[in-house]
């Protein structure tokens, strides 16, 4: 292994650390979600570097395509829920 | 954690330029397998029986998100978008393409049902977001027959696999790529269904 490829491995590596920590530390939950889909599409590239193309694939179409829109309509519903409850709120007070 | 940390870091160490696996056991045996690329072998020919049930939970897991039953309407914010209405018409196609590529690809390189479904899936999906009512257009009795399609083929492949060759999931010799593709076929479409069936049956909430 060269060590440009090591250099890009360490990088992916420490990217993926960042991003996990940062979608669970997220301040809104749309941002957690748009996170989620960032960190799949880095793990697909992680997959890649493992010669593992199937599973690259399949992490790209699934984990950031399908499940990451699947986060972030349910987080835009979830917040919209929120601002009519706060709405009530703050209008029966 | 540090020390769990250390631990796994440890072990992944060990672990690394250690030993091949089975690799060379699917590569004795690849001949028979009917396809050129060992994973898809693996997925379709040698453990199709656990293709086989990742479908079935598949398909369990759109019935239960789904409450048995499918209905949707297509969200009206998102359809007065014409950003995502001009970019459907050139992603859509090429999105079919690229799943049918998949499909085909499967046989010998990366790709296969799995891959293939999720790039559908993920079409329909965009179809809905988009306005244009793709899986809500179809009558319910075809989502549904779409849904099971995949586990039941591989069920009838299973039984005649019993009945022809005296072993379940046994592919008659010769017949093994054309089963494969086939199945391949099958599981693509049921897959597509059921993850655009999971994100659009939710969307009228």
């Amino acid at each position: 292994m060269t060590t440009l490829e090591l250099a890009f491995d360490i990088v992916v590596v420490a990217v993926l650390v960042v991003l996990a920590w940062r979608t669970l530390d997220a301040p809104g939950i749309f941002q957690a979600a748009v996170l989620f889909i960032t960190f799949g599409l880095t793990m697909a590239l992680a997959w890649a570097r493992l010669a593992a193309p199937d599973l690259a694939l399949a992490e790209a179409a699934v984990g950031a395509g399908l499940t990451g829109v699947l986060l972030v309509h349910v987080a835009r519903v979830l917040e919209a829920a929120e601002e009519a409850t706060a709405e009530d709120d703050s209008g029966a007070r | 954690m540090g020390a769990l940390g250390a631990l796994l870091g440890r072990a992944a160490f060990e672990l690394r330029e250690g030993s091949a696996g089975l690799a060379a056991s699917v590569d004795a045996q690849m001949g028979a397998g009917g396809v050129a690329h060992p994973v898809t072998a693996v997925l379709l020919d040698f453990r199709s029986y656990d293709t086989w049930l990742e479908l079935v939970v598949l398909l369990l897991a759109a019935i239960g998100a789904l409450h048995g039953r499918f209905q949707a309407a297509p969200p009206a914010g998102l359809a007065r978008d014409p950003l995502l209405a001009s970019l459907l018409v050139a992603l859509v196609p090429v999105m079919l393409l690229a799943a049918g590529y998949l499909l085909h690809a499967g046989a010998q390189g990366p790709g296969g049902a799995f891959q293939a479904g999720a790039v559908l899936g993920a079409a329909l999906v965009l179809l809905h977001l988009g306005g244009r009512p793709a899986l809500s257009a179809m009558p319910a009795a075809l989502v549904r027959a779409l849904l099971v399609l995949g586990a039941a083929c591989f069920a009838i492949a299973g039984a005649a696999g019993l009945v022809l060759e005296g072993a379940l999931l046994q592919y008659p010799a010769g017949y093994a790529g054309a089963a494969i593709l086939t199945l391949e076929a099958a599981a693509t479409a049921s897959i597509a269904v059921a993850l655009a069936a999971l994100v659009i049956g939710q969307a009228d909430r």
